[in-house]
């Protein structure tokens, strides 16, 4: 029986020093361990903390290893798996060009109209959308983009947080 | 407001407050400074070895030897990188070490400067921790703070990279108690539930093991008084990895040797066929578990680790204690106490008769014959010859390593350093002097090889420099044996490069060091020569010729469970050692 991959959102608070980023991904990959998705930057600027979040997929005794091998990274204040603690919300941000004319050029601007994508960018034979949502709604949007003339996509991967009042 | 220093100077008074005596080094253009600055003083001794490996392992030997932070000083570029291997054997062995390393001034960095490496690029995955400082007034509190991460949970290395410019800038100094780490606090107590649940556990079991490791030397001598206390008073049987030979009494009537691939047959058998298993400061590494679907079937495990990270990593166990170990231990003596808590008389009786059987095998004896030496008989009269002196050992890696680490007893706990997790060829002359420095009246003795010695050898000079009387005892079997075992029991006899062609007449070469050289070619002028060597206080290198095609027996093949033990040359694995055995080190 193969054992069964889950996949977890697990934020994570560090200091923001030089390197912090490179421990952290140098522990996935050093430990052979999947990056899904990975986002960081500043959340406090006085206490000079870091929020890193990072989509990961394992086993169950794989992802329990990766929250203790991230805890234990002597810049790290604390590790969390919203998988594990409940309701969360998940939202990336994605830039997408789109290059075309006449009858596809309508059509991506009416897709775009319905996915609440917004025209941040527009010359006569292009647009560059920006999009935010969940990652599946992302990928349906590029995925129609696709057949209308994408040229180019970038995505801030993955940003996290629980429902709730409670803080990280 | 405090005075103006350099920051060579202010590493120095860090250092100073630290504790620190003494520095194990090799100077070099990015380290001028603080090499003037411990021209100028006395506090600090500065032991200059030959190769920046050996000053990470002389510093390893020292802090092994006396619990305390081994302090390492090389230059930047080639002096870091040649740390680099030190630095991996500290990490994987969990040693308090401070490595400081010189960098190119902070305005050359990334410009591929001369003598520019990029330290703590390199020593990331290789150290617990590591820093680059680059502003001075922050150079005392990164020195204390690397001081404290690096005893603190579970010890390791932690490098500080210090650009040369900040070495002369001029700043203050700041105390070691102003400063307070602000993230880093491992649990060392225990939760008090999870105790609980282990002592109910232990009291219903029938047949118990310790398995003990090196967390239980690494929480210091007490863990180890205490570990004994708990085992007598339950009167469970005792085993140990390598790295925690010395924990408890090798004398005791409830020791049953080391346990893992080399370990002996009591030891794996009983781990194979207890019902709880106490793991104290162990990580059910891959040359203790062996197979891991086929380890300790049917068995409860607890395991106690001031290391959440080495709980269920390789082993899913029942109860996890995260702690350390003296406090966990102190924690269950009283729990089971005031519990009143008891094992299963008749269970127990019939657990160690049982083990009785398993001893009775007698795993460790060897073929003895008086025409050539053979290994093991070179560790006993070594052992006998030595009873008494509290001697400290260290060794290289191979087969001595193994035969010292089943022959030589260990009653108290730091007296043994060997590379366990990384085997380190070449650990053990650097860790020997590292220990006598440390030790200067002790008797030490580096177990060794003829290939391994030749890693670091260029020390010998270093223990001739400070008059270190450190007996390095060469195992000679002219072959890289441990190597050779594994082809003629795994590769068809196929000796690929495992012959030690071409080697020095160690004689000659210890003499040509300025040490004393001695030779054993037969059984009749063993003693003799041991003898001297102990008596002769000088750096003594002993050239003992013994059998060349003897092997480490017990050994479990990789890939197989504890009960799959081969027990000499005449046991044949039941099946060729499958495909997935023979990619397993």
């Amino acid at each position: 029986m193969d054992p069964i991959i889950e996949k977890h959102t697990i934020s994570v608070l560090v200091d923001n020093e030089p390197g912090v980023l490179a421990r952290v991904i140098g522990l996935f990959s050093g430990r052979g361990y999947n990056i899904e998705s990975l986002t960081v930057a500043e959340t406090d600027a006085e206490q000079k903390l870091s929020r890193i979040t990072v989509v990961t997929s394992g086993t169950r005794m794989i992802i329990e290893q990766i929250k203790a091998q991230l805890d234990r990274l002597v810049p790290v204040h604390k590790v969390r798996d919203l998988t594990d603690e409940g309701p969360h919300i998940e939202r990336e941000l994605a830039l997408i060009k789109v290059a075309g004319t006449g009858e596809r050029r309508i059509e991506a601007l009416r897709l775009a109209d319905i996915f609440k994508a917004r025209v941040v960018d527009a010359t006569l034979t292009s647009f560059v959308f920006e999009m935010t949502g969940a990652v599946d709604e992302l990928d349906d949007f590029i995925g129609l983009m696709r057949q209308l003339g994408l040229v180019d996509v970038s995505r801030t991967g993955i940003a996290a947080i629980s429902k709730g009042p409670a803080a990280l | 407001m405090s005075e103006k220093l350099t920051g060579a100077e202010i590493l120095i008074k860090a250092l100073r407050d630290q504790g620190v005596d003494v520095i194990f080094g090799y100077p070099g253009g990015a380290v001028l400074p603080i090499y003037d600055a411990l021209f100028k003083q006395n506090d600090v001794r500065h032991i200059l070895v030959r190769h920046e490996q050996a000053a990470v392992h002389a510093a390893e030997g020292y802090a092994r030897s006396t619990g305390k932070v081994g302090c390492v000083l090389v230059t930047s570029g080639p002096g870091a990188t040649n740390a680099v291997t030190g630095l991996v054997d500290a990490l994987m062995d969990s040693i308090p070490i401070v490595c400081l390393t010189g960098q190119v001034p902070t305005h050359l960095i990334g410009n591929d400067a001369f003598q520019e490496a990029d330290t703590t690029g390199i020593t990331r995955p290789a150290t617990k921790h590591n820093y680059l400082v680059k502003q001075v007034d922050q150079l005392a509190r990164t020195v204390h703070e690397a001081f404290y991460v690096a005893r603190t949970g579970r010890p390791g290395p932690v490098l500080i990279d210090l650009p040369k410019d900040v070495q002369f800038a001029e700043g203050t100094y700041t105390a070691p108690q102003e400063v307070r780490h602000k993230t880093y606090r491992p649990q060392v107590k225990p939760e008090i539930a999870r105790v609980e649940e282990a002592i109910e556990l232990i009291a219903s079991a029938k047949r118990p093991i310790l398995y003990t490791g090196g967390g239980v030397i690494n929480s210091g001598p007490l863990a180890s008084q205490l570990l004994t206390q708990f085992a007598r008073m339950t009167n469970i049987p005792v085993t140990s990895t390598l790295m925690g030979l010395g924990a408890f009494p090798a004398s005791d009537p409830q020791w049953l040797g080391m346990v893992g691939m080399h370990g002996t047959y009591e030891a794996n058998l009983a781990m194979h066929g207890c019902d709880v298993m106490i793991n104290l400061g162990a990580r059910f590494d891959d040359r203790v578990t062996g197979k891991l679907s086929a380890f300790a079937p049917g068995s409860k495990k607890i395991h106690i680790d001031i290391d959440p990270s080495s709980i269920n990593k390789n082993v899913a166990v029942d109860i996890p204690v995260v702690g350390d170990c003296a406090h966990v231990l102190e924690d269950m003596i009283r729990i089971w106490k005031a519990r009143q808590k008891q094992l299963d008389k008749a269970a127990l009786k019939s657990w160690w008769a049982q083990i009785g059987t398993w001893r009775s095998v007698d795993c460790l004896r060897y073929q003895r014959t008086d025409k050539v030496i053979k290994p093991q008989y070179a560790l006993e009269r070594l052992r006998e010859l030595t009873r008494g002196r509290d001697p400290y050992v260290t060794t290289e890696v191979g087969q001595h390593q193994m035969w010292a680490a089943q022959f030589l007893p260990f009653e108290q706990p730091n007296r043994w350093m060997t590379s366990g997790g990384l085997g380190t060829m070449g650990y053990g002359l650097p860790a020997a002097i590292g220990v006598q420095i440390a030790h200067p009246d002790a008797l030490v003795v580096d177990v060794a090889g003829e290939a391994s010695i030749m890693m670091n050898i260029q020390e010998l000079s270093t223990a001739v420099q400070y008059k270190l009387p450190v007996k390095i005892f060469i195992l000679n079997n002219q072959w890289m044996g441990m190597v050779r075992q594994w082809q003629e029991l795994l590769h068809g006899s196929r000796y690929s490069e495992s012959y030690s062609e071409a080697l020095p007449d160690f004689v000659k070469l210890a003499e040509a060091f300025g040490c004393v050289g001695l030779r054993a070619t037969s059984v009749d002028e063993l003693d003799g020569v041991i003898t001297q060597m102990i008596e002769t206080r000088r750096p003594v290198v002993v050239d003992v010729c013994v059998d060349q095609k003897e092997n480490c027996f017990p050994m479990i093949p990789g890939g197989k469970a504890h009960n799959e033990i081969l027990l000499g040359p005449d046991d044949k694995p039941g099946q060729a050692t499958p495909e997935e055995g023979m990619v397993l080190v």
